[in-house]
């Protein structure tokens, strides 16, 4: 709606258009008449409420989106961001509200409505049939009989098409779970684009990208809207709403509670907004005085039960009293890594490297967790709800978990509960855990406290060494200072701390050094002060800084990094609890 | 072993595989949809059931085998509704769709027949005769190839030609149409057909009505084609030995047809020499009965073969973005 | 998604599942044209209207007891046992072995004997399926359902080919010695001077059953092993995480599953019957599925459902000998029971939680 300036062609500006400079209030509560002068706006939500039982998700969000733009969409986790767009996509019915895409009010009562009024979603988590060929994915439920060799051949020809127009290249027969993860965005999009969207909603689409795939897939973004299309981002990287958008609206606690072009404003007034109040980006990290190696791995390799080779000689050596970063996008090797120090490598995997803790040598190969936390090494999983926590289990079981055959929780066979109990009690006070009930099931927990809960257990267990992974994901902000905080406590006290995060601004912020990954390798070490993104980038795209361009470090279409569709593993996976299956093997 | 001896053993194979064979068919389309289905025993013995009784009391073979598509469908209805409207555990949905059969069929047959169980013997219209296909008697003087026609694939009640036609049909529908590119779908990532728009519910529903369609058919030929009416338990774990042969066949119809065959060939062998003679000791017969059960567990253990189950398999679908 | 209270989650579901499938059992049996209620009254009176009623009522469930238990601590687990039959039958195995292996001088040496040959057995019988299910992925829910049918088959070979004493044509092994005779619960009755359950087979297993109950609750909620055992239940991946063994867990649970499941022999095969017979386990390892189920795979629960049970089969005779309804009727209801308390489970709870969600 807001057509700014450095983008033509524009969508014709009406009369309506002249409150784009009035304050952000005034502004999402702009009439609907953004069609007076114009094309109408692609999209046009009124008084959209959703609820869930006694969850307000959505609260009377009014939101406007101009034909041939980016609008992004940026909030905390659970502002309701998601659940807005899954009503747009006729996953949810509101309980309240009117949407009109292109002028003309409709109900989307379902997908398929959804499609047929021209609007795709690339989902955070793909929706794409892994053993399937890019081809039979495209055509999925857009077949055009009850034949599939017609199909096929409409849809192949249309790929070529779709390709050369937006730079969309993808091989129509390779197989999807051989695709690298920014190619399975690209069949995602081109899903969509199949399907003759007008709207694409890209859910958080660049957690899983390099910054380079993250570039390209912008410049994708950004044909698209000089061909009319319309887009909206989700995400919650305030540098990409700056980088890319036209116009924002940030929402907060299922409202909608400000919509302004993008050029008005800046990332700190965006994560104001986003918290609703003043937010310190700044953890108050000071330098490091590491203290000597406590932690060396040497020559670690590891081929997966499948013969993939997925770590390729890895030397780590991490001192006391320090951070060490791993960068890297998600899957090339970062999980494995730090499932074989936590002393769980997969089922089935083959295991070989050095590895001391303190001058004393640790089993590779062999699988016991328990040794390794007895040895000194606690590990906060990327995972909290699959890993982390036993969703079911009560805060007091859970807090003892992974350590629960302490002697301070009874000797012998039986468990003392009292005294785990107790213990839960007491670190819930010291990590603000809210609702302090020791008794309440894990899953009744906000993200943010599940998470507080793992990083009690592990910081007061008092490790030599703590391997963090992802340990803000899905946390909100607030959650998100208190554990920042508390790791950086823990180094003060002279704790070693290898930190995994996907986030490069976690990495740069809490780091004292950095090593990127990539495709199961070291890529090179630097130093926070002395880099950037752009270089972190190239090296996390798998390409060396001297020789490459930054905007040149976009992964192969084959190859890289690990199956992305290892079930379960090396993704993203805050969606939601995993459930308990009833089935272990096949059957 | 004689040559004639041979010919015998493949011709009762083809009769033991068939119910294996369509009940393994049955489990293909529903796990293939992404729902496991450990029911299928309870539902071919509901089927022999329902067409014995039905043929015994109409004295017609046909509605015989209505009445059995429609006992196993009716216990497919139960497993869809726990399994995809109620998202419940689809193994002790199984479990108990296997009880219910066992239950009914003798409660049923008792109170009907008051035979202890068994229907009344089938004879006449009320079996499936033996077809012979063209050709029979001219070939069968041919050296080999002659018996092989005439005696192991001719001659054999219309069930089994069906059975044997469902296989290529069954290929044909998965990986030439988009009913089947969606069922595989569904199966393996059942948002990627929900995002697409297409109904995850409507697919699984029509996938377990195929299932209850062919098990129906595999109870049909228990009772009218390979016995002559019903007796309490004759499944005798078939279901369960089906769906190892569907792991066997890692979910795909031509070698569910090589596994299947495979299991009707020992129960043939078992059935000709209950007790092996080896010389010094004999292998019982008791053994012999146990074989495909031990063969199974051999199979599940992997040691022959790898299997990739459908990705979805056993886990309900619940819509999350 | 409103969550039900904690009772009605626990009590009140599983009370409405019941009814469900009783209601259901109702029709059938009027679909059989016999009289529901007659049928009602009929199976009250046979097994729960006298002491005699009674003796058989907890016989059964004692049976029911040592099934469900043993399929309740396979399902902590998150294992599917459907071998409890299987395991049972082995278990018998083992308790006639060590029965027919001395002349035992009194039951208070042979009891403890028999329920360690018992256990043996039926953990032996589980082994198998737990170590490929732990090592090889393969599917328990099949291959214990194959180690009932295999399980048959070896103890009809072993009683017509082995056990079966000289000149006898039946397929049983010899009578126990008197040495092995378990006192019945209508003899400690007596002994109090109470006149109990005459002629009944309620024996002093059942007390060994409700202590197995007060073991298992221990095991399961207060001790290492169970915390261990319920985490790998929930989630392998938090319990590799935890250093919970995987291939420990599933062996170590099995075995105790199978143990339970075997022990159940003590009762039938050497409290009852007293000399091993073909097929002695008569369903129960299968019935313990839907004990667990109504359970909920609590022993409290399990110790009221198997009463349940027991009162359900020993009805189902009655009525087998005063009706024309036969007694596979008790099938149906076990299916019935598995199917609404296991898995239409939804069908009771979505409703209630709408209810709630107004309220």
């Amino acid at each position: 709606m807001i057509p700014s300036g450095e983008h033509e062609p524009g969508p014709a500006q009406g009369p309506g258009f002249g409150a784009a400079a009035a304050p952000a209030g005034a502004w999402a509560g702009a009439p609907a008449g953004a069609s007076a002068g114009g094309a109408p706006a692609a999209i046009e939500l009124r008084g959209i409420s959703k609820s869930f039982g006694p969850v307000q998700a959505n609260k009377d969000i009014d939101l406007t989106v101009a034909r041939g733009s980016i609008h992004g969409i940026v909030g905390e986790n659970g502002a309701g961001k998601s659940t807005l767009m899954s009503i747009l996509y006729g996953f949810y019915r509101p309980d309240a509200g009117t949407i009109r895409i292109g002028g003309r009010e409709i109900a989307i009562t379902d997908s398929q409505t959804a499609i047929r009024a021209g609007i795709g979603m690339v989902f955070q988590h793909f929706k794409l049939v892994p053993n399937f060929t890019v081809l039979e994915n495209v055509i999925l439920g857009a077949e055009d009989g009850p034949w599939l060799r017609g199909s096929l051949a409409r849809a192949r020809g249309e790929l070529q098409r779709l390709a050369a127009d937006y730079d969309l290249q993808v091989d129509p027969d390779r197989t999807v779970e051989t695709l690298s993860v920014g190619h399975q965005q690209r069949v995602e999009i081109l899903k969509a684009l199949y399907r003759r969207a007008e709207i694409l909603i890209l859910d958080e689409p660049t957690g899983v990208l390099t910054p380079a795939e993250a570039d390209h897939l912008f410049r994708i973004l950004g044909g698209l809207r000089d061909q009319g299309k319309t887009i909206v981002l989700i995400t919650h990287k305030l540098r990409e709403i700056m980088d890319i958008t036209d116009t924002v609206s940030v929402m907060r606690r299922g409202e909608i509670v400000t919509t302004m072009p993008t050029r008005d404003t800046s990332p700190e007034r965006l994560a104001e907004a986003m918290v609703g109040r003043k937010v310190l980006l700044d953890s108050g990290r000071t330098p490091a005085v590491p203290g000597p190696a406590v932690l060396d791995l040497k020559g670690l390799r590891m081929v997966d039960k499948d013969g993939v080779e997925r770590l390729r000689g890895i030397d780590l050596s991490l001192r006391a009293g320090e951070i060490l970063g791993l960068a890297g996008v998600s899957g090339n090797g970062q999980s494995a890594l730090m499932e074989i120090l936590g002393g769980y490598p997969e089922p089935g995997a083959k295991v070989e490297g050095r590895l001391t803790l303190n001058g004393r040598p640790l089993p590779l190969t062999r699988t016991d967790a328990g040794a390794r936390r007895d040895a000194g090494i606690g590990h906060i999983p990327e995972d909290r709800q699959a890993e982390g926590l036993i969703m079911d289990f009560a805060a007091w079981e859970n807090t003892a978990f992974g350590y629960h055959d302490r002697a301070r929780y009874g000797r012998g066979w039986l468990m003392d509960t009292a005294a785990m109990r107790a213990e839960a009690a007491a670190w819930m006070d010291q990590f603000d855990v809210r609702p302090r009930d020791p008794d309440l099931a894990s899953r009744n927990f906000s993200g943010g406290n599940q998470q507080k809960l793992v990083v009690a257990r592990e910081i007061e267990n008092d490790p030599t060494v703590l391997l963090i992974g992802q340990p803000t994901r899905g946390v909100d902000i607030g959650a998100i200072e208190f554990i920042h905080r508390r790791i950086i406590g823990l180094r003060d006290a002279g704790r070693a701390i290898l930190l995994v995060s996907v986030e490069l601004d976690e990495i740069m912020q809490l780091s004292d050094r950095i090593a990127v990954m990539f495709d199961g390798r070291i890529m090179g070490e630097r130093l926070p002060g002395q880099t950037d993104a752009g270089e972190l980038g190239l090296l996390m795209a798998g390409l060396d800084p001297a020789t490459t361009a930054p905007e040149d470090g976009i992964p192969p279409e084959v190859g890289g990094p690990a199956p992305p569709f290892d079930p379960g593993r090396d993704r993203p996976s805050d969606a939601g609890p995993a459930s308990p299956s009833p089935s272990k093997g096949i059957i | 072993m004689d040559f004639a001896t041979v010919i015998q053993i493949l011709d009762s194979a083809v009769r033991l595989m068939t119910p294996l064979l369509l009940a393994c068919l049955a489990g293909l389309f529903s796990e293939r949809s992404g729902i496991f289905d450990i029911g299928l025993e309870g539902k071919m013995l509901m089927a022999a059931f329902a067409s014995a009784a039905a043929a015994a009391v109409t004295g017609n073979v046909w509605i015989g085998l209505a009445a059995g598509v429609a006992g196993s469908a009716a216990l497919s209805l139960v497993h869809g509704a726990a399994s995809i409207t109620f998202r419940g555990n689809q193994l002790i949905s199984g479990v108990a769709i296997n009880f219910l059969a066992s239950g009914l069929t003798v409660l049923l047959g008792q109170t009907w027949f008051g035979l202890g169980g068994r229907t009344p013997a089938l004879d006449g219209a009320a079996r499936f005769a033996e077809w012979q296909l063209p050709f029979a008697a001219q070939i069968a003087p041919v050296p080999v190839i002659g018996p092989l026609y005439a005696d192991v694939l001719s001659g054999h009640t219309p069930l089994v030609y069906v059975a044997l036609l469902a296989v290529p049909a069954t290929w044909w529908l998965l990986y030439r149409t988009r009913f089947g590119l969606r069922l595989r779908a569904v199966g393996e990532n059942p948002a990627s057909v929900d995002t697409a728009g297409v109904s995850v519910t409507r697919l699984r529903w029509t996938a377990i009505a195929i299932t209850g369609l062919l098990t129906g058919l595999a109870g049909a030929y228990l009772a009218t084609g390979l016995s002559a009416g019903f007796v309490k338990e004759m499944s005798a774990g078939r279901g369960y030995i089906a769906l190892a042969a569907l792991i066997f066949a890692n979910w795909r119809p031509w070698r569910a047809l090589g596994a299947t065959f495979l299991f009707g060939l020992m129960e043939a062998v078992a059935n000709r020499f209950p007790g092996i003679d080896l010389g010094p000791f004999t292998v019982p017969s008791m053994f012999m009965n146990a074989l495909p059960y031990i063969l199974t567990v051999i199979i599940l253990a992997g040691f022959i073969g790898r299997a990739t189950p459908p990705r979805a398999g056993g886990e309900p679908y619940v819509k999350e973005s | 998604m409103t969550r039900l209270p904690r009772w009605a989650d626990i009590v009140l579901t599983p009370l409405l599942s019941l009814v469900l499938a009783f209601a259901i059992s109702a029709l059938v049996i009027l679909a059989i044209g016999e009289n529901p209620w007659t049928a009602l009254t009929t199976m009250v009176t046979g097994a729960l209207g006298s002491s005699y009623g009674w003796g058989f009522t907890l016989y059964y469930a004692t049976n029911f007891i040592f099934t469900a238990l043993a399929v309740a601590v396979a399902s902590h687990a998150g294992l599917f046992n459907i071998g409890a039959e299987g395991q049972a039958t082995l278990g018998g195995l083992g308790v006639a072995l060590v029965a027919l292996a001395l002349p035992w001088p009194h039951w208070g040496l042979a009891l403890p004997a028999a329920m360690i040959g018992a256990a043996l057995f039926g953990a032996a019988w589980a082994f198998v399926p737990a170590i490929l299910q732990a090592r090889r992925g393969s599917h328990i829910v099949i291959t214990t359902i194959m180690f009932n049918f295999i399980a048959a088959a070896l103890l009809n070979y072993v009683l017509v080919n082995l056990m079966r004493p000289v000149g006898s044509m039946d397929p049983a092994s010899a009578r126990f010695p008197d040495g092995t005779h378990l006192p019945k619960l209508t003899d400690l009755a007596a002994s109090a001077g109470i006149e109990w359950g005459k002629n009944t087979p309620a024996n002093i297993t059942f007390l060994i059953a409700v202590a197995a109950c007060a073991l298992v609750w221990l095991l399961i909620w207060r001790t290492r092993l169970g915390y261990e055992i319920r985490s790998f239940g929930r989630s392998e991946r938090a319990a590799r995480y935890a250093g919970i063994s995987p291939v420990r867990i599933t062996v170590v649970a099995m075995l105790i599953s199978g143990a339970l499941a075997g022990l159940m022999a003590v009762n039938n095969v050497m409290g009852e019957a007293e000399r091993l017979l073909l097929n002695s386990v008569e369903g129960a390892g299968f019935i313990g599925i839907a004990v667990a189920l109504m359970g909920r795979n609590h022993p409290f629960g399990i110790l009221l459902a198997a009463i349940l049970f027991g009162f359900l089969y020993q009805g189902g005779a009655e009525l087998a000998l005063w009706t024309s309804i036969p007694r596979e009727l008790i099938t149906v209801i076990q299916a019935l029971v598995i199917l609404f308390t296991g898995a239409l489970d939804n069908m009771v709870r979505m409703p209630l939680e709408r209810l709630w969600g107004r309220r």
